[in-house]
């Protein structure tokens, strides 16, 4: 579906994306993660052939976004980081106007927006004005409005940002839907739970260039162990201790807060702080993260 | 049926990966789409809309041209042979076709960038920056030929329209407007903060619509202010209202207004299709 060869965003001396290459196939749900500024938004605009590309190639859907931009964003959906909607008109008059800009027949959309409205529980605000709603709403409806014309695509740019956990919950059971349909999903965040649940394969981007690709499961096994021992001390103790207890994994951390150690047996190497005689204040023992694989990658200051 | 089985229909049918592509058997023009979206907007607003585009004539009408041009007819029998009335009408008709086109350009087209974000909507569709563009525009002189229509309807009841001619003040007060209209759509997209707008009201709309002869002839200006005039867009949309109205038409004078007026219209949509690309796609 997208095909970039040593794609590259440039505005001025600043490089936003800097010579990637990626493939994205018919039927995956496709993720960009990175911190704020990581190049995720530029990428996807020059995908969504509303930002010009500034080197390398590019091809979505087969065509190219230069010369077939506007055939190209006929077959696709975008849901972007900042809302668009129309606050003024009616979360149905959203809908029939965007399906006009697809040039479908006004019959047609109200079919589609019936069930798209029922797809994002929206039905019963269907004559309501838009500006009220909640911000879950309002993304619900940005992405009901994204599939409007059936796209072969869809875009989403950061979908739950600035959401509360019920509402992001909720658009995650309906993107999952979509992808159990089998629409093709390209997504960005910087959430990685959402990462997790939603995409098959994920690149990780940090000042422009990726610095990791592939399944969740992959960049976890490939870039954190299995488990991870979280140990918590009186503060100001964390340094000495962790200096202390550094062959107990094969890698630790030290946060402000508590003290990390990355390991395949979580519940051994708690055993063995205990048995030499430490009493941390709490301690848990959990599953890497994609959050421990993308904070190793991107920076945080680690200690090796 | 019951409520399962609704969900259940709903999905099956939200995705058919193409199989419902819409065909049509004309296709709409990219451009009217995006003018479409501002009709929808305009049906929330439009019963007030007509009801000023046809309050303000009847109103000013009956002010300055009834009961001020009495006076005025009385001292000096008239301007240039007909009733100041009759004079008036078709300067103010071109004078709020520069104000509807100032006004409907300068915060919606902002609105559109920064505010409601619309253009950004239609541009992840099919249409381009430079439909986006004729689009607004285009809607902006459908709603000045609406209110270009109920202002000649007006005058027609005031006995002051002289000539079969007034028909062709429909397409020469649009093309006031947009003179106006185009230029500002092109400066609008450049701008971040809408302080300069009421700037641009203050010092350019203002005078213009006090000294382009919408009042009176601009002989009656000093020699100086007479040249400025005649740069003024306005002043060629008031000249050639008139001359339609009052059924005073010289051809090559007259096409001679039109063409400066459309010039207006084209350099600004050129210089638009420029700002908002360079805004708008980066």
């Amino acid at each position: 579906m997208v095909e970039a060869h040593q794609l590259e965003k440039r505005f001025g001396d600043f490089v936003a994306v800097d010579k990637v290459d990626f493939t994205i196939a018919k039927g995956e749900s496709f993720g960009f993660l990175g911190p704020n500024g990581a190049g995720k938004t530029s990428t996807m605009r020059m995908i969504s052939c509303i930002s010009p590309i500034s080197g390398g190639t590019l091809t979505v859907l087969g065509q190219d976004p230069v010369k077939q931009g506007s055939s190209i964003r006929a077959r696709m959906g975008v849901v972007p980081q900042e809302d668009s909607l129309d606050l003024d008109l009616t979360v149905l008059d959203n809908l029939m106007i965007y399906g006009r800009y697809f040039d479908m027949p006004r019959k047609l959309i109200r079919q589609r927006a019936d069930q798209l409205l029922e797809f994002a529980q929206l039905t019963e605000r269907a004559n309501d004005r838009v500006d009220p709603l909640s911000g879950g709403m309002k993304r619900r409806l940005t992405i009901a409005r994204a599939l409007i014309s059936d796209p072969d695509l869809l875009i989403l740019d950061e979908p739950t940002t600035g959401l509360d956990p019920q509402a992001r919950h909720l658009l995650w059971d309906r993107l999952y839907r979509l992808k159990q349909e089998g629409v093709t999903l390209v997504i960005t965040t910087h959430y990685m739970d959402e990462a997790e649940q939603l995409c098959d394969r994920l690149v990780v981007m940090d000042k422009g260039r990726f610095a990791a690709e592939g399944s969740p499961r992959e960049l976890i096994e490939e870039h954190s162990t299995k488990e991870v021992l979280e140990l918590r001390f009186q503060p100001g103790q964390h340094e000495g201790i962790a200096l202390e207890l550094s062959d107990l994994a094969e890698r630790h951390e030290v946060l402000p807060d508590r003290i990390l150690f990355y390991t395949d047996d979580g519940d051994a190497a708690l055993a063995e702080v205990h048995a030499k005689g430490y009493q941390p204040q709490s301690s848990l023992v959990r599953r890497s993260t994609l959050e421990d694989v993308f904070l190793r990658l991107t920076g945080r200051t680690l200690v090796d | 049926m019951t409520s399962t089985d609704v969900t259940a229909a709903a999905e099956l049918t939200i995705f058919t990966h193409g199989e419902i592509t819409p065909t049509r058997r004309f296709r709409t023009p990219m451009w009217m789409r995006a003018a479409l979206y501002w009709g929808y907007q305009y049906k929330r607003t439009w019963r007030s809309s007509i009801v000023t585009s046809f309050l303000i004539p009847v109103l000013y009408l009956t002010s300055m041209g009834v009961a001020l041009g009495s006076l005025i007819d009385k001292h000096s029998h008239g301007v240039g042979g007909v009733t100041y009335v009759a004079f008036l009408a078709p300067g103010l008709l071109a004078g709020t076709c520069m104000q509807i086109g100032t006004n409907d350009t300068m915060w919606p087209v902002m609105g559109a960038i920064k505010w409601m974000r619309t253009y950004f909507a239609q541009l992840a569709g099919p249409l381009s920056i430079y439909d986006v563009l004729l689009g607004h525009l285009a809607w902006v002189a459908a709603r000045l030929s609406i209110v270009v229509t109920i202002y000649l309807i007006v005058m027609a009841g005031f006995g002051i329209v002289y000539s079969p001619w007034a028909i062709l003040a429909l397409p020469a007060g649009v093309l006031t407007g947009m003179a106006f209209g185009a230029p500002m759509a092109a400066f609008a997209a450049t701008q971040d903060k809408d302080a300069s707008f009421s700037t641009i009201y203050r010092f350019v709309v203002v005078p213009l619509f006090l000294f382009s002869g919408t009042f009176f002839p601009i002989s009656q200006l000093p020699k100086f202010l007479q040249y400025l005039a005649y740069v003024s867009p306005l002043y060629h949309g008031v000249a050639l209202c008139r001359n339609l109205t009052l059924g005073q038409v010289s051809l090559w004078v007259d096409l001679g207004h039109a063409a400066y007026l459309l010039a207006w219209v084209a350099v600004g949509y050129l210089i638009g299709r420029r700002t908002f690309a360079k805004r708008m796609v980066v």
